[in-house]
């Protein structure tokens, strides 16, 4: 009797390395990954501003002419931009990381999202009051 | 509309005669009442006998007939054609699993995952049949239902860039399941569990894409068992440091 031998080949597929781009999630989930990147250079850039401002009122002065260059400002609406959607993305998913439960009910997802809203608005408010007195 | 038909793309593979996948195209009658597992069960009675899928149930309850139906991880019992007539529809056996055959995939890893988080009550204290069920109010069982809804389908890991990129991850169907037992009031076994989860292939290699939530065909959330841990598994170890063993 001939000895049983397997037919059996599994096939292991390859992940493109454009895999992000095949589905509108991912490429989301990618952009709002890739937002930290703007986030980064714009705290470098305000990191660099504190620098300055200990050197001294005219390097200060030069900090700040350097920011109403047009790429400058180019740049800064684009990190807002991203910024906002990470926010706006991040809040939507915050639901998933609560577990917070009243009278034995699980605390709805739109309480949870509402509740940052608010909380970032109040943030932006005390902020503003901060930097205008 | 009578005789209309609509064409299937399906990607194949036989291991005994080919070295690769390849598309084949099936054009059937359209119906608008047809399952794509109907549509699958078609081709095999009257096209192609050839045509390997799996099923059992035909109604989303087994979790066998996963497929990828235009790139995404559905359930072919649960998908219809009319939602992608008169587009021609392409089916793939699920993402980031092996080809054994056609659509179907090789889910020993999966299997293997869901097996070792220990997959069963771990009571405080081992009680004798004389002595009764233990107990749970449904206010209890509130805390765990959600993620003891699970199929075993496998369709999270299709859509989970992190296990395809690295399949030691333990990934959410068995994630969701770790947290189905740890929040369940008659189980006194998180302590082990947590050390599954804590690991690196544990909750920390997920990165939070969320998809394998938006794909789950029974609302379990496995992103969000997993965002929960991350913050239990921050607190042990925060807890751990002031605290060594
Ligand atoms: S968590 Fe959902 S998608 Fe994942 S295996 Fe279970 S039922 Fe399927
Ligand atoms: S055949 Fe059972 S889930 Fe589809």
């Amino acid at each position: 009797m001939q000895p049983h031998s397997s037919k059996r080949k599994p096939y292991q597929r390859e992940l493109p390395v454009d895999w992000w781009l095949k589905h509108a999630f991912y490429t989301k989930y990618m952009i709002r990954e890739g937002t930290s990147i703007a986030i980064t250079i714009y705290s470098c850039i305000l990191a660099w501003g504190l620098l300055r401002l200990s050197q001294g009122e005219q390097a200060w002065q030069g900090w700040l002419e350097a920011l109403q260059h047009p790429i400058a400002i180019l740049f800064h609406v684009l990190a807002l931009g991203l910024a906002l959607y990470h926010t706006i993305t991040w809040f939507d998913l915050a639901p998933k990381a609560a577990d917070i439960w009243l009278k034995g009910k699980k605390l709805e997802d739109k309480v949870i999202v509402m509740a940052h809203y608010v909380g970032f608005a109040l943030a932006t408010i005390a902020a503003l009051i901060i930097i205008t007195y | 509309m009578t005789n209309s038909t609509i064409d299937i793309d399906i990607l194949r593979y036989r291991p005994e005669q080919d070295n690769a996948p390849f598309v084949q195209t099936y054009r059937i009658p359209y119906d608008e009442e047809m399952s794509m597992l109907e549509a699958l069960q078609y081709i095999k009675d009257e096209v192609d006998g050839t045509l390997s899928f799996r099923w059992s149930c035909r109604m989303a309850i087994c979790g066998s007939c996963g497929m990828m139906i235009d790139g995404v991880p559905k359930l072919g019992c649960k998908a219809f054609l009319r939602d992608y007539y008169p587009n021609k529809i392409k089916l793939e056996p699920l993402a980031n699993f092996p080809i054994e055959r056609d659509l179907v995939v090789v889910m020993d890893d999966f299997i293997t995952k869901l097996e070792s988080i220990k997959p069963y009550i771990i009571p405080a204290e081992e009680k004798s049949l004389e002595q009764g069920e233990y107990i749970q109010t449904p206010e209890q069982m509130a805390k765990y239902k959600q993620f003891s809804m699970c199929i075993n389908c496998g369709l999270c890991y299709a859509a989970c860039p992190q296990y395809a990129l690295n399949t030691e991850f333990t990934g959410p169907a068995a994630l969701a399941l770790l947290a189905r037992y740890n929040r369940d009031s008659r189980d006194a076994g998180s302590a082990e569990r947590m050390a599954i989860v804590n690991a690196e292939e544990g909750v920390w290699g997920c990165t939070f894409v969320g998809y394998c939530s938006k794909v789950c065909p029974k609302g379990v959330d496995p992103a969000a068992a997993i965002q929960l841990f991350k913050v239990e598994s921050a607190k042990d170890y925060l807890i751990g440091m002031f605290k060594p063993e």
